[in-house]
């Protein structure tokens, strides 16, 4: 169970981290700073399995992996938002960051709300409204993904052919 | 059966794929420049794995080449290095890296080539799937030979018609960005048909797929025809014998038919691609830089049509006029007939080829308060230098126009 912290449409990669910190790609000092400029207390107050709820093309702008990377370093367990920029979305999945589409769970999600999210199976439950939402799972290979740490880590140990098996 | 790009996949997969499934498929090409490279190889050292075919590795110096300051000669000595040390066999210093691919035979119909570079979409206009990755997607193609793709969804741009005099297929693409707008095929495949189509030659084509990136598509295709066939045979080194993928029964997200003899000039104006204007509108506005040049619109025949109307006539003396060939083989070839001594002549500066002052690096960067009107793909706020200047996309005819009166003028007056 964690935290809901809640952003609007359109959410892109400079609102999740500017520009000029991205001199590093080391996600704990990336998550230092993000969403610094439109969500200062977040940095310092997202624990564990909080997680991100975004609106429409979340992600759009740059096609650079430092925004995936630090939401990721900042330990929050997954996105939740309507639809993804492309890139964002690739981006998202090599390093390992999980994502799900769910419409429904990013209008009615409201910021604070208890959450809690299978990624296994795309259930996503609102404790705080008593509701449930159904993203669409995530494939096989994304979780794969995800479990290895991103798609350089699993390839390091593994046949990028053991993605889709 | 199905669009395009599931008939690509398909072709490549060995079975049918549909649109929402995810693949993951071997590429034919892995394309990356001197301003992506260097993160990609970061990537690949910490994966640690040997490169899988380095055949199928070509890098491109354009961005910043020759290096303009000290941070681009770092980069270029990097992958220099990097190179030697790999024996990489592809390594090109002649233009701007999309129109190298397509001269030097790398983007064939079906084929596949991922580039570290967004508007690697312009491959879709030799019948082949094209688009931009992350640097470290490239490094894992680098290792696998693979990537991976969701099978985008399509929309079908249907273009009827012909062209009004002194209207070119860069004026037909600046009108689909502002009726789609910039997130308006996002995820998507473009497919681009119909008399119009057919009946265009290759460079005229190019320019659909390139700035499909433009309206947030994941590729822009022209299916493979006799066109694109002669192309192939007659202007660059592959050899067939060539697969003509098209699209059978296709269940397309969207259909839009576009009737293009009713389109006269357009300009795509600061600072959005979807900020769109018959130039009717803009005509008069003055104007700095005029910028002719890119992956978009600095091809022989766009030289040409800019020559031909500078042709023993004088740009505007207040205006800094600069002609940048895509490519070494454009640039030959305009040598070759005059075009070069044409624009000197006019008073055009005709500067080495590659990306140029496309990305505000070097080659043509504008000052506070300046407008340049060009033809390039994209006019980000801040795209060609300062970000208090103002960027107008238009064609080449209309940048020649532009040229000799410092103002944005009608191509038909001069034609
Ligand atoms: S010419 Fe411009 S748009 Fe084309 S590859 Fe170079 S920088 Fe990108």
């Amino acid at each position: 169970m964690g935290k809901a912290w809640k952003f609007g449409d359109n959410l892109n990669t400079d609102e999740i981290i500017p520009g000029r910190f991205n001199i590093t790609i080391d996600p704990l000092e990336l998550a230092k700073n993000v969403f610094c400029e439109i969500k200062p207390e977040y940095a310092k107050g997202v624990r564990p399995g909080d997680v991100i709820v975004g609106g429409g093309n979340f992600g759009c702008g740059s096609s650079r992996e430092h925004a995936p990377i630090a939401i990721k370093g900042s330990q929050a367990k997954c996105v939740i938002a309507s639809s993804y920029a492309r890139i964002f979305f690739r981006n998202a999945i090599n390093i390992g960051l999980p994502i799900l589409e769910c419409p429904e769970a990013a209008n009615d999600v409201e910021e604070g709300d208890e959450v809690d999210v299978d990624l296994t199976s795309g259930q996503i439950i609102n404790a705080t409204k008593n509701k449930t939402y159904q993203a669409h799972p995530l494939p096989d290979f994304v979780l794969k993904i995800a479990s290895a740490g991103g798609i350089v880590s699993f390839l390091k140990e593994h046949d990028i052919q053991e993605l889709m098996s | 059966m199905g669009t395009l790009v599931e008939e690509i996949f398909s072709r490549k997969a060995g079975r049918r794929v549909k649109a929402g499934e995810i693949v993951l498929l071997d590429v034919d090409y892995i394309m990356s420049h001197d301003n992506t490279t260097p993160l990609a190889i970061k990537a690949f050292r910490e994966i640690g794995k040997p490169i899988r075919d380095k055949d199928r590795i070509v890098i491109h110096f354009d961005h910043a080449y020759p290096a303009p300051n000290v941070l681009a000669a770092e980069n270029h000595r990097k992958i220099l290095d990097f190179a030697k040390e790999q024996e990489l066999p592809h390594l090109y210093k002649q233009g701007v890296c999309h129109q190298v691919m397509i001269e030097e035979g790398y983007v064939t119909p079906g084929s596949i080539v991922i580039g570290a570079d967004s508007h690697s979409n312009t491959y879709g206009a030799m019948g082949a799937f094209g688009s931009g990755f992350g640097s470290t997607e490239i490094a894992v193609a680098w290792v696998t030979g693979k990537c991976w793709f969701k099978v985008p969804e399509t929309i079908r741009i249907e273009l009827h018609g012909e062209a009004q005099n002194g209207v070119y297929s860069k004026d037909v693409m600046i009108c689909i960005a502002g009726l789609l707008g910039m997130d308006g095929a996002t995820y998507r495949s473009v497919e681009f048909g119909g008399e119009y189509i057919d009946n265009l030659p290759v460079h005229e084509r190019i320019v659909f797929p390139n700035m499909s990136t433009e309206i947030g598509a994941k590729c822009g295709l022209i299916a493979a025809d006799e066109v694109t066939i002669n192309y192939l045979e007659s202007e660059t080194p592959a050899r067939g014998p060539f697969e003509r993928i098209v699209p059978v029964n296709p269940q397309y997200e969207r259909v839009i038919e576009i009737d293009v003899s009713i389109i006269a000039p357009q300009v795509a104006c600061h600072p959005d691609v979807d900020n769109v204007k018959p130039l009717e509108e803009v005509k008069g506005l003055e104007v700095h830089e005029v910028y002719i040049g890119t992956c978009t619109n600095a091809r022989f025949e766009d030289i040409e049509i800019v020559a031909n109307m500078l042709k023993g006539k004088k740009v505007n003396p207040f205006v800094r006029v600069i002609v940048t060939p895509a490519s070494e083989r454009i640039y030959r070839k305009a040598l070759k007939n005059g075009l070069i001594e044409i624009l000197m002549d006019a008073g055009c500066t005709v500067t080495a080829t590659g990306c140029g002052a496309c990305i505000g690096r070097h080659g043509g960067i504008l000052a506070p308060g300046e407008r340049a009107l060009t033809t390039m793909n994209r006019n980000f706020i801040g795209r060609m230098g300062s970000p208090l200047s103002e960027v107008y996309l238009a064609s080449p005819a209309t940048a020649a126009a532009t040229a000799l009166t410092g103002r944005i003028t009608d191509p038909r007056e001069y034609l």
